[in-house]
């Protein structure tokens, strides 16, 4: 199918592949269908390009020294801060924080921002939903300071019970945690209306929003979080960079969170000044490459435009729901109304991890496990399940290969 | 890669009709066995006299390759001593991990697994039966992770 049927502007999916080197290749002797998007999604030239002219031709470290190269990369570094910040209508780039993703974000705002404030008793919430990056972050900080962490539940279709939260929203809740889209389930979750009960009663606010950005666009003024935090590699762009977005007025009330260079404005042994925002929070040199790719990928994106991205993704979870639904024994796991492009399931009498092995002999690759989301897996009474992930560039093609390869393992293991 | 030299008949039908499956009431020795990777479990147990193993059972989840090879291992080792069974775990690792070695044919059965080696992300689910029995041979109520 060249072009998506329906669409207003059709989105030309095959034009968008060539972006995509790697999705040419073969594997096990088959086209790849690359179908775990939730995990990593795969990078575009344009990414791949601005990594390796950065390197070949721009490379020096940031902020240091008033030599051409260092000025280059100096520039090409914070111009990629003004990409994320203008990718998420952040108000300034000071509130834009460079780090190794979003677990890096989520220790930073639990350490930076929870560590010092939270006392005995005070209440953090997350969700049943959480991967464990919003969930061991917090229970480290839990043990630190004697705080509590209490986990909203879901219902069987997955969806986040939103009285219960509000029940649970007390006067000694402090921090509430949530995914933006749930990484197992795909779930999207209302984040505005639970963003504004908690804002309401004075509760600070992180959203991960790794699963979220790939898929939607972000407006973090318009959602009024105090913490956003997103990763590269889940955007098509490199791994080892994420963005931690945090409200200027809290970042500037949080001490620094490690200690090194960049992050100072002058250092004695009787005193040490720390650096402005954002600097104070990227201590040592930071991953420049990285972050000129990810600005790259956010430019490659807002080409396209996140609406279009959408309504394709969109598009392919209705026809994948549809191709694998009559499908004898198969159990979808999260059938929320709004949900991301990913479909998690389980087959009767073929384990995940044997499924997974079958698909990729046949060239479909999809996560199988329980996707860093145990309490999810706890919940609905499985050890693991399926996962299919969709991005921009998967086909109808690739959901009709991948019922091909579901129907084979069931041949040849049930 | 060969799928059909990993999901042998054997392996296919001793994950479809897993042997000596089930709890064993009263077992001198057992023990828990995780595989994090993919959330799997197994529980073993054993029941030793004179030291031989005069029967055994296990229950659990996991993929085909961890179920089948429970299954095999536990036809395998009854009536065997810790001697024998240390042996013989030592050729099925050898099997399950070395890529230049011959199949070892007096394996028996145990010789369906040899296709795993192929599938290095596979062979964990393998051998976890294995670690399983070990630990559990060496101290009652012990838990053992692959990872």
């Amino acid at each position: 199918m060249a072009a998506v049927r329906g669409a207003h502007d059709a989105f030309d999916v095959l034009r968008a592949r060539q972006d995509f080197p790697v999705l040419a290749r073969l594997v096990n002797g088959h086209p790849l269908a690359y179908l775990d998007n939730a995990a990593s999604a795969q990078q575009p030239t344009a990414v791949i390009d601005a990594v390796a002219e950065y390197a070949r031709s721009h490379h020096a470290n940031v902020h240091r020294g008033v030599h051409t190269l260092s000025q280059e990369a100096t520039a090409l570094y914070e111009t990629a801060r003004e990409k994320a910040r203008h990718f998420i209508n952040a108000s300034a780039t000071t509130e834009i924080i460079f780090l190794r993703g979003t677990t890096e974000a989520i220790n930073l705002v639990a350490q930076a921002y929870g560590r010092p404030r939270l006392k005995p008793g005070d209440e953090i919430l997350v969700s049943w939903l959480e991967h464990h990056s919003n969930i061991v972050p917090w229970q480290l900080l839990c043990e630190q300071t004697g705080a509590v962490l209490r986990a909203v539940p879901i219902d069987r279709r997955g969806v986040v019970d939103f009285d219960a939260y509000l029940a649970m929203l007390g006067p000694r809740t402090r921090i509430v945690a949530l995914a933006h889209v749930s990484n197992a389930l795909g779930t999207v979750l209302p984040i505005k209306a639970f963003l504004d009960a908690a804002r309401e009663r004075g509760v600070t606010t992180l959203v991960d929003g790794a699963q979220a950005v790939p898929h939607l666009a972000v407006d973090v003024q318009m959602l009024g979080c105090d913490f956003f935090a997103f990763s590269g590699h889940k955007m098509y762009g490199p791994t080892g960079i994420g963005v931690l977005y945090g409200r200027e007025k809290v970042l500037e009330s949080m001490p620094p969170w490690q200690g090194g260079g960049d992050m100072i404005l002058s250092v004695s042994f009787d005193r040490t000044t720390y650096n402005h925002l954002p600097h104070r929070f990227e201590a040592g040199t930071p991953n420049i490459g990285g972050a000129i790719g990810l600005g790259a990928a956010i430019d490659f994106l807002e080409g396209i435009g996140m609406e279009r991205i959408g309504r394709h993704e969109q598009q392919l979870l209705t026809y994948a729901t549809t191709r694998l639904a009559d499908i004898p024994g198969l159990t979808f796991i999260g059938t929320a109304p709004d949900r991301s492009s990913l479909v998690s399931f389980t087959l009767e009498a073929v384990h995940p991890h044997d499924l997974g092995t079958v698909l990729d002999s046949q060239g479909v690759a999809i996560r199988t496990g329980h996707h860093c989301a145990m309490p999810v897996m706890e919940y609905f009474g499985v050890p693991a399940t399926a996962r299919a992930s969709f991005g921009l560039y998967n086909t109808h093609g690739e959901i009709d290969a991948l019922r091909d390869a579901v129907l084979h393992a069931i041949r040849i293991l049930r | 890669m060969d799928l059909a030299d990993l999901y042998r008949d054997v392996i296919v039908d001793h994950n479809r009709r897993p042997r000596n499956f089930g709890r064993l009431a009263l077992a001198s020795h057992s023990a828990e066995g995780n595989n994090p990777l993919c959330g799997d479990k197994l529980h073993i147990y054993v029941d030793m006299k004179d030291d031989i193993i005069r029967d055994i059972r296990f229950e659990g989840r996991g993929c085909a390759i961890s179920t089948a090879s429970a299954s095999l291992m536990s036809e395998a080792v009854k009536g065997r001593s810790r001697v024998e069974i240390a042996s013989l775990y030592e050729r099925v690792h050898r099997m399950l991990t070395r890529h230049d070695s011959e199949v070892d044919a007096g394996l028996g059965k145990l010789a369906a697994l040899a296709g795993v080696r192929e599938f290095p992300v596979r062979v964990k689910c393998a051998s976890l039966c294995w670690h399983t029995l070990n630990a559990a041979l060496s101290g009652s109520g012990a838990q053992v992770t692959t990872e």
